[in-house]
């Protein structure tokens, strides 16, 4: 007898407390696909045959459980993915639930990257076809299951919100009803699909609310930082002050004396603090008298090191692409236009800083963490603690934030975890957490730029641009170099100044990527951070200089990028362009810019502000993501975007002081507050393109269309960010 | 360590903590409830945001050796007109993003409604302006308390 359980979870189904579900493994094409069968999970446990790998599960008490491949920050794949399924499958909404999926590179592989991780806004576009199979095979099951109770044709059975109906005969039945028997009949290979104009959930209006707000009101969804068992140990690192530095020695005998800390051990990335709780393991840190050996740290200043970036930008790089002779046109120009731009190193600052749990009895091990990359976090707790990734199960859990912080090419964050587990041995669980101050000092920053543009105008028109990028690769000196760097050139460094939206006959951008002791790592919307500010503020000062309107003169240039200048339309129409002004003290700015196959252009209405910086009081929006899976959650990216971009844009910076990270926490990291968010106005232009992210492109128009609008006001384009410097 | 008797939701819990033992921690750690959460330590971020006697306290930088005998009350324990009123607006206008912060915010706004019935702009911005959402959901925040405002007048 099974016993049904709506609050049912993967965990709590496999320790027998079930209901029977219904499998469908479907995972794009391989040799599994084809004999995947349908699994049932039984209540009792003892037959349990559930694969972790199936992307829907439908339960007697007609419960659709979507599991998802994607780590959900706020982004929105719970809803997301569950909507596509939701919508093939014709389920009813109010039934669906979502859940991480377990960790496994065959199964749940981004089909984007070969495997399982979220980056580059990719979760909706590399798992649109196979969630719309996943939601279409399982009907088809329940169809034909149903069709076989009934002794009818499947072909005049109809599917309307969980429920199967078959007219002729008025015979009806919900899902649950034909989960059991579904889940015994073979996954279609090629099941049918919808006629997009069919749809009734993608991409319409307020058909879904997503599934994970109510838990996120109330205080009871679930992060790392909240796992709780008895015997769990908090652990704290004290780690090196410089980059690159290391213990020499350390005294722990005043952090033992700290009520409740329970062992310090060295472990590779610095000094350990075991503690009950956290406050002791707080305290015990504190006690802690570390020398570290920073005879390799890196030592240079933030300052020092613009000054070098400085010089490199004056001397040609690498080329990452050209076209026709810019260095001839420029060298011929009657007035060469020059631009520099300098960026800070920027920390994530997600809300929940880094953290992990890790249990192991010595030979297996169950770690959950917010983990981004799970295929490169699993692998690296394996390889820490010697053992097989079989016998490593990782489950990903709600993480507070990320803005590419928990995707961390070195895998640092499991290395650590991993190895405060092993130094402490076996059947010892741990909690690894990180403080503000761990984070904002922990590197894995933004890489600090210099830009360099040269350009020259003629007869209204630009005809040239050259563009030296001088910073830090994302990727060099690591195991993704060889996949991702070619001829020299890190395409994450210039993605988005090497090719730009505008026909301009001689155009040149190269790159210096130098060596400095700093670990980088790629920050939301990755190389358009930087590059979109710089070229959407070099932009608007040519065609300022030519005399053309921001919008129009864009326009005039952007016959090959039809996408783009139909955002820049779209938003020009939504704001009522009328010119930048000033009027009554505003300006306004403009900025358009494509990451990650998402368009976006912004229209930012801005004043001097009252001495702490630019007043920002609205920001008009036009995306296009091709079809809009998820409208509402699409508006809330780019509200949320526009936010995260002004504030860096205006307030933040981690420098460093002779290699030492200045700011320390949100007192000297400053975030951007209510107060100081603008009204913003999204449009969402119709596409039936394949869809696109949504997670990043919000964030890179928002800086330079606040510049633009600054330089209307008669203030200069801002060339070294934050905007407000020094202030907090 | 010393016993300290802290009365949180209703509930009388005696902890065996560190005297300057944070809020924040006592309620995590020892006390069980994790809707409280942990972002800077400082009272920078507001993500600790609990209410002390009905008014908003920022836990991750009381001690506990602070406390006295004012009642503690956390977003597991928020009942009443205006909670209810928010965290239904909160889901109507599906605010949160990643969440971790909101807990916090809930925790502000709901204080916020308690004393202004018709709260404008300007006193969103004092009551929530020291409630970090790095997600940015401000706009909806706003959006949610106006809301939330409506209702209860209604």
């Amino acid at each position: 007898m099974a016993h049904i359980d709506t609050r049912l979870s993967r965990r709590a189904a496999l320790k027998g407390i079930a209901g029977l579900v219904l499998g469908v493994y479907l995972p794009g094409g391989s040799a599994r696909a084809q004999s995947g069968a349908a699994q049932i999970l039984r209540a009792d446990g003892t037959a349990a045959s559930f694969a972790p790998h199936a992307f829907v599960r439908i339960g007697i008490d007609d419960t659709v459980t979507v599991l998802i491949k994607h780590i959900e920050f706020g982004q929105g794949p719970f809803t997301g993915l569950s909507t596509i399924v939701a919508e093939e499958l014709d389920a009813d909404w109010s039934k669906v639930r979502a859940e991480h999926a377990p960790s496994n590179a065959e199964l749940y592989k981004n089909l984007a990257f070969g495997m399982q991780g979220t980056g580059g806004s990719t979760a909706i576009a590399n798992s649109y076809e196979q969630m719309r199979k996943a939601g279409a095979a399982a009907r088809a099951m329940l169809v034909e299951a149903a069709a076989q109770a009934w002794k009818v044709p499947a072909t005049e059975i109809t599917v309307d919100r969980g429920v199967l109906r078959h007219a002729n005969s008025g015979k009806q039945g919900r899902f649950g009803q034909f989960a059991e028997a579904a889940a015994k009949l073979p996954v279609p290979d090629n099941p049918q699909l919808k006629d997009p104009t069919k749809f009734r959930l993608i991409g319409r209006e307020g058909a879904v609310k997503k599934l994970d707000v109510p838990g996120k009101t109330n205080g009871t969804a679930q992060f790392t930082i909240d796992i709780r068992e008895p015997g769990l140990l908090t652990v704290v690192v004290a780690r090196p002050p410089r980059f690159g530095g290391k213990v020499a020695s350390f005294d722990a005998a005043e952090a033992r004396a700290i009520p409740g800390v329970v062992d310090v051990k060295q472990v590779p990335s610095g000094v350990a603090v075991y503690a009950d709780s956290m406050w002791p393991a707080l305290k015990g840190r504190e006690k802690l008298s570390v020398n570290w050996d920073e005879s390799a740290a890196e030592k240079r200043s933030s300052e020092q090191l613009i000054e070098e970036y400085r010089a490199l930008s004056r001397g040609p790089g690498t080329v990452a692409r050209q076209h026709g002779d810019a260095a001839g046109t420029l060298a011929r120009a009657d007035k060469v236009i020059e631009a520099e731009f300098v960026f800070p190193y920027l920390a994530h600052a997600p809300m929940e800083p880094l953290d992990g749990y890790l249990r192991w009895d010595g030979e297996k091990v169950l770690a959950r963490l917010g983990s981004q990359l799970q295929t490169g976090d699993h692998q690296t707790i394996a390889a820490v603690l010697g053992l097989k990734p079989e016998q490593v199960q990782l489950e990903t859990m709600l993480a507070g934030g990320s803005f590419g912080r928990r995707a961390q090419v070195s895998m640092h964050l499991a290395a650590e975890l991993a190895s405060v587990a092993k130094a402490i041995g076996p059947n010892r669980p741990v909690k690894l957490v990180w403080t503000r101050e761990d984070d904002l000092r922990g590197g894995n920053y933004r890489p600090l730029f210099v830009h360099r543009l040269r350009g020259a105008v003629r007869d209204g028109r630009i005809v040239a641009w050259a563009n030296t990028v001088v910073g830090q690769s994302f990727v060099k000196g690591t195991p993704l170099e060889g996949m991702l760097v070619k001829d020299g050139v890190d395409p994450t460094t210039v993605e988005g100044a090497s090719e730009i939206p505008y026909e301009i006959a001689d155009f040149r951008c190269d790159v210096h990527t130098p060596n400095v002791g700093v670990p980088v790592l790629w920050w939301r919307s990755v190389g358009h951070t930087h590059t979109g500010y710089a070229v959407e503020c070099f932009v608007d000062e040519l065609l300022e200089r030519a005399g053309q309107d921001p919008v129009s003169g864009r326009l005039a240039m952007m016959g090959k990028a039809p996408r783009a200048a139909g955002v820049l339309r779209a938003v020009a129409e939504l704001a009522r362009w009328s010119g930048p002004g000033p009027t009554n003290g505003r300006a306004r700015g403009v900025a358009v810019v494509e990451s990650f196959n998402t368009y976006v252009a912004q229209i930012a209405e801005v004043s001097a502000g009252n001495g702490d910086g630019p007043k920002v009081h609205k920001v008009w929006c036009a995306v296009d993501c091709g079809v809009a899976v998820n409208p509402d959650v699409i508006r809330a990216q780019m509200e949320g975007g526009i936010g995260f971009g002004l504030g860096h844009v205006l307030f933040a910076e981690v420098a460093l002081d002779e290699g030492r990270p200045v700011p320390a926490n949100f007192d000297s990291y400053r975030s951007l507050r209510i107060h100081e968010m603008p009204q913003v106005e999204v449009t969402i232009v119709h596409s039936s393109e394949k869809p696109t992210g949504v997670g990043e492109p919000g964030v890179p128009p928002i800086g330079p269309a606040v510049a633009n609008a600054l330089a209307r006001l008669g203030h200069n384009r801002p060339r070294r960010l934050p905007v407000v410097r020094g202030v907090v | 360590m010393a016993a300290f008797k802290v009365k949180v939701n209703g509930e009388v819990h005696t902890v065996d903590v560190l005297p300057d033992t944070p809020l924040l921690w006592v309620l995590r750690d020892a006390i069980g409830l994790t809707g409280t959460k942990f972002g800077c330590g400082i009272a920078m971020c507001g993500a600790c945001t609990v209410f002390h006697s009905g008014k908003p306290l920022r836990s991750c930088a009381f001690p506990i050796s602070a406390l006295g005998d004012g009642e503690i009350t956390t977003i597991e324990g928020l009942s009443g007109r205006e909670a209810a009123a928010v965290q239904r607006a909160w889901i109507a206008r599906d605010v949160p993003q990643c969440g971790y912060c909101q807990s916090g915010q809930v925790m502000s706004a709901v204080a916020l409604l308690k004393e202004v019935k018709r709260p404008t702009d300007n006193d969103i911005d004092q009551a929530m302006n020291g409630n970090i959402c790095r997600c940015a959901t401000y706009v909806r925040i706003r959006a949610a308390i106006k809301d939330a405002a409506r209702t209860l007048g209604a």
